[in-house]
């Protein structure tokens, strides 16, 4: 699972208001080398929830991205890389993602959270 | 064979002997890379060359992602079958995989997708497989999210194998109710096996966005020979078993007895229907009078 994938995702158990962020909880990840498409990083970013995808970045020990970003900061060719990195190369293999309001942890194993809910919490 | 529909819940269905026909049938592969690409022309993207953040409902082993990662797109892909996403490891698909059941919604951020595809998952959500399940409120439950989740104007494009017009009604219905706009463009329409329907939805209010494409073959054109031969591999198309084999009901002596009655007068309670309060005399025995 890359970090994008993350960033969209939230907690879908019923009653749950603000079951986003998931909090990220990796043991292990692997970076795989894509192609930066600067295009296609403009494109996403204003449906980014920075501080989201920062938060998550620090949890695979990434943390060269900075706290906040505004849109102005996309021109910068070194901003791009890092965002590109953070966003697209990075997946989890092995964790868990753990609603912030129950507590109730995903587990992610060979890079598939599962997000299956018990009967009780649809 | 009839329709793995009725067989097994999609999760049981679809087990590693299922699943590794998707990597070894090439007839298979061929059909759903055909299917898919249909549906990415279904799903009219602006003609950009920009790649666009996509969802698969169904993916499977990422048969149709193929053809989305072939069109430089990223997507998130949903199945419920483990041993699928297995397979889906093993083809090294390069969109993302989540286990999860589309029917109990798709738990993403309102807004952020740029577009949906499905090859024949969605006709799945019409079939109640667990005591808890309920096809109305998973139908409902899945089309409100997607309709959340997908940007505005974007288009969700799901390919079905209805078993008859009920369900094809039933799920056209939820989707409407969900706030889509749309309809079902059909392909091949003359022919049995190569018929595909595809559910072409428009997220938010009609526009000239939300026209409905015309289906091939409408004019009475056939298809050509190798397409006609085509069906699913799974064998859904051609195939009129319409019934779900009937459950031997346990009855003893005493009859099916309150219990059952009870159980029966809930379940009808949460589809809506108007069902009389349960009282002393609900389900009581008549006395022998003569």
């Amino acid at each position: 699972m890359r970090l994008l994938t993350h960033n969209m995702l939230s907690c879908n158990i019923k009653g749950v208001t603000n079951g986003f962020p998931l909090r990220l909880e990796a043991e292990k990840w692997v970076e795989k080398e894509v192609e930066l498409n600067a295009d296609f990083l403009r494109h996403i970013f204003p449906k980014i929830e920075w501080k989201a995808l920062a938060g998550a970045a620090r949890a695979v020990d990434y943390c060269e991205l900075p706290e906040e970003a505004d849109a102005a900061m996309l021109d910068s060719e070194d901003f791009l890389r890092r965002f590109h990195h953070a966003l697209l190369e990075i997946h989890v293999e092995e964790g868990a993602l753990v609603c912030p309001e129950t507590g109730r942890g995903f587990p992610i194993t060979k890079g598939i959270p599962n997000m299956l809910l018990h009967e009780d919490e649809v | 064979m009839p329709r793995p529909e009725v067989q097994a819940p999609p999760e049981i269905f679809y087990n590693e002997t299922e699943a590794r026909k998707y990597t070894t049938s090439s007839r298979i592969i061929e059909i759903q890379a055909k299917i898919s690409e249909r549906a990415l022309e279904l799903l009219a993207l602006p003609n950009d060359g920009l790649p666009r953040l996509l969802l698969d409902i169904g993916c499977g082993s990422g048969l149709s992602g193929e053809t989305l990662s072939e069109n430089g797109h990223h997507w998130i892909g949903y199945d419920i079958s483990e041993s699928m996403l297995n397979v889906a490891l093993e083809r090294e698909a390069e969109g993302d995989l989540l286990l999860a059941d589309m029917g109990q919604g798709l738990g993403l951020r309102p807004g952020v997708v740029d577009g949906a595809i499905s090859i024949s998952a969605v006709q799945w959500l019409c079939y109640a497989d667990k005591s808890s399940h309920e096809p109305r409120m998973r139908l409902k439950a899945f089309f409100g999210s997607l309709y959340r989740c997908l940007a505005r104007g974007a288009r969700a494009v799901l390919q079905l194998y209805a078993e008859n017009m009920d369900q094809s009604e039933m799920i056209m219905m939820y989707a409407m109710r969900a706030g889509f706009a749309g309809g079902i463009v059909v392909d091949w329409p003359h022919s049995s096996k190569a018929r595909k329907a595809y559910l072409v939805l428009t997220c938010g209010p009609p526009s000239i966005q939300s026209y409905l494409p015309k289906g091939k073959g409408e004019d009475g054109a056939m298809c050509s020979e190798d397409e006609e031969s085509d069906d699913d591999g799974n064998q859904t198309v051609g195939i009129y078993d319409r019934t779900r084999p009937k459950k031997k009901a346990k009855i003893n002596k005493n009859g099916k007895g309150k219990e059952w009655v009870f159980k029966k007068k809930e379940q009808m309670r949460k589809k809506g229907y108007s069902v009389p309060p349960d009282t002393k005399y609900t389900a009581r025995k008549r006395k022998a009078h003569f």
